[in-house]
């Protein structure tokens, strides 16, 4: 049962809900409704000029096998982030759940990296994996392996999978610590009493009652894979080497304001737009279903 | 089935020491009750039979075998929690044959004990739902279900009627009584209720500040009392207090009276007097409250049927020497005097 205040008229609410919808509206639907429009245009280089060519953009875009290329390695990007940030997060968290003493200092230390931007950890790993002055590139040297992510597509991925994950690992382990806290301890000493052991405890109790903090760290971690970690992939690799961490975001950018192909990019936008949107209907309809709340 | 005994058991958390030393040996099929006011260490020390906590000292045995070291799943308990602590997202039948499957009970025996105990509690039109779609008396029997499927040596119940309504718990406390003695398993049960440990008790615990200040069968407990904690906790309403000075006693000591062994007589007559500050009337009974000169408030009980002096009169009260109680000035009883 949830309260509900009802308000009488129209202009109160509308009035309530007009800063959101000004934001939205300006910062949101105002630019979406732009990048569908110039999808439909191709601009002369400088600008002056826009021809209509219809879907045109869209027919180049879907035939072009680097773009086609862009979508696997999105896919496998946000997989490879979501899967090492939630997991390791909900391992840290379980940790800290046990934890009796020091788990002040614990979670602080946990929840230090949220604070660092993006192109930021981008740098700071970038530096750590340097080709020639990384100190893990030293030690990898040491034990004999030769890390070289600015000419290996794998490595740059995993180096950008890393960094990407990291930042996001305190913003889910806050969510899993407290998703942890919340199941009623004599839960978990009755099913103790029951026979279980901590792990099937875990398999069968906790995990299934922390099923709503999981489902919402999956949608919104799925949706910073997809945009929010531009800043690492620009200041790492720049989407090299040959496109092998190129993002469908890195694209957009990187076609439009690098390769000035306005039209392609805005496009891609739109296709973006669409893919995030149809994966996030699809989480609600089937994996919430799994969600005990 | 089996016996259950604890010797010298005494918990520490760091420097603070909760529970000081108990002692009690339970027979086979004895239902046994731990009452004490919140904080006394009743529920810790339920706790450290489950093995939900550690024993700091001492050592608690279950048939026989020490388990101070064992985990609580080897320990062939079952509790039932205040909350009830049912798996929310486990159906009535799931919540219940959790513990068999974990144990890998063949399916066929688990759905055969699941239903027995359904049966039992009358819960089978439930056991497919959940647990939030039950009422409150419903999740205490599944909860009940869960611990008596398992068939362990010992039940242990921690304060299980406190979340109920005050009929419902009339009337589970009733069906708890009646199951474990169909059953006949051991039972430690945990409540600050006295009257539920008055009713369900073979034996009962008084605890008092992590000591236990009186082992024994509730009527003997209630109509001997060791302690003036005990006079006091039990019984309702409470014993009366009176200053032992008053009546040929030493400074401190105190004159222990149940208000039903308290009389009125005219003013003026009986052994001490006091005026009527307010009267209930029960039907079956009527509690007079008065407030002696010296301020200290006293409860005679009556029968219903007896006359009832008005608020603000003046009324004697008189007692037989027999029902005093003596206490001295640390609470012990004093006998022989």
């Amino acid at each position: 049962m949830e309260k509900r205040v009802i308000f009488k008229g129209v202009w109160l609410p509308l009035l309530l809900i007009a800063p959101q919808m000004l934001i939205t509206a300006v910062f949101f639907f105002y630019p979406a409704g732009q990048a569908v429009w110039q999808s439909l245009f191709i601009p002369d280089p400088f600008g002056l000029s826009m021809q209509y060519v219809g879907l045109g953009n869209f027919e180049y875009l879907l035939s072009d096998p680097y773009y086609r290329a862009s979508f696997l390695t999105t896919a496998i990007f946000s997989t490879l982030v979501t899967l090492v940030s939630m997991g390791l997060a909900l391992y840290l968290a379980v940790l800290a759940d046990r934890l009796i003493k020091g788990s002040g200092t614990y979670r602080t230390l946990l929840i230090w990296p949220y604070a660092v931007a993006p192109a930021v950890a981008g740098v700071l790993w970038m530096f750590m994996f340097n080709t020639r002055v990384g100190v893990i590139t030293w030690y990898l040297g040491q034990l004999g392996y030769d890390w070289n992510h600015v000419l290996n597509g794998t490595e740059a991925m995993g180096l950008v999978v890393i960094a990407s994950a990291w930042g996001r690992i305190s913003y889910n382990f806050l969510f899993f610590l407290a998703g942890l806290q919340s199941i009623p301890r004599s839960v978990i000493e009755a099913a103790a009493i029951d026979g279980a052991g901590f792990w099937t405890r875990f398999r069968t109790i906790v995990f299934p009652l922390l099923s709503p903090t999981t489902f919402f760290l999956l949608v919104v971690n799925i949706v910073y894979a997809f945009f929010e970690t531009f800043g690492v992939i620009h200041t790492i690799t720049a989407g090299g080497p040959q496109q092998s961490t190129t993002i469908l975001v890195y694209k957009v950018y990187a076609d439009g304001f690098v390769g000035q192909d306005l039209g392609s990019s805005a496009a891609q936008s739109v296709i973006l737009l669409l893919v995030v949107g149809a994966l996030t209907v699809l989480q609600f309809k089937y994996v919430e279903r799994k969600v005990h709340y | 089935m089996a016996t259950l005994t604890l010797e010298h058991v005494k918990k520490s958390f760091g420097e603070t020491k909760v529970i000081h030393g108990v002692d009690i040996d339970v027979a086979e099929g004895e239902f046994i009750v731990i009452v004490g006011p919140s904080g006394c260490g009743k529920s810790t020390l339920l706790r450290m039979v489950a093995g939900l906590e550690g024993v700091s000292e001492g050592e608690i045995r279950i048939g026989g075998d020490r388990v101070n070291e064992k985990e609580p799943m080897a320990r062939d308990i079952a509790m039932v929690f205040q909350n009830y602590a049912l798996y929310p997202h486990m159906s009535v039948a799931e919540n219940m044959g959790y513990g068999l499957k974990i144990a890998k009970t063949p399916k066929p025996e688990i759905a055969t004990r699941v239903q027995e105990a359904a049966k039992l509690l009358q819960l089978e039109p439930y056991l497919k739902r959940r647990p939030r779609e039950l009422s409150g008396g419903q999740r205490q029997r599944v909860a009940m279900g869960r611990a008596i499927v398992r068939r362990p040596a010992v039940f242990l119940f921690d304060e299980p009627l406190s979340n109920l309504d005050a009929k419902l718990r009339v009337q589970m406390r009733l069906e708890i009584k009646q199951l474990q003695r169909k059953l006949g398993v051991t039972a430690l049960y945990v409540t600050h209720d006295q009257v539920e440990a008055m009713t369900l008790a073979d034996r009962m615990i008084v605890m008092n500040a992590g000591v236990a200040d009186q082992i024994g069968a509730p009527l003997d407990v209630y109509a001997d009392p060791e302690t003036a904690f005990v006079a006091g906790f039990i019984g309702s309403p409470p014993t009366n207090f009176l200053p032992a000075s008053r009546f040929g006693g030493t400074e401190g000591e105190q004159l222990g009276i149940r208000p039903e062994h308290l009389s009125l007589v005219a003013p003026g007559e009986g052994r001490i007097a006091g005026r009527v500050i307010s009267v209930e009337p029960l039907g079956a009974e009527t509690l007079v409250h008065l407030r002696l000169e010296d301020g200290t408030d006293v409860t005679v009980r009556q029968e219903g049927g007896a006359e009832a002096p008005g608020e603000g009169m003046e009324a004697g009260l008189s007692w037989e020497s027999a029902a005093e109680m003596r206490f001295d000035a640390e609470g012990r009883r004093m006998r022989g005097t």
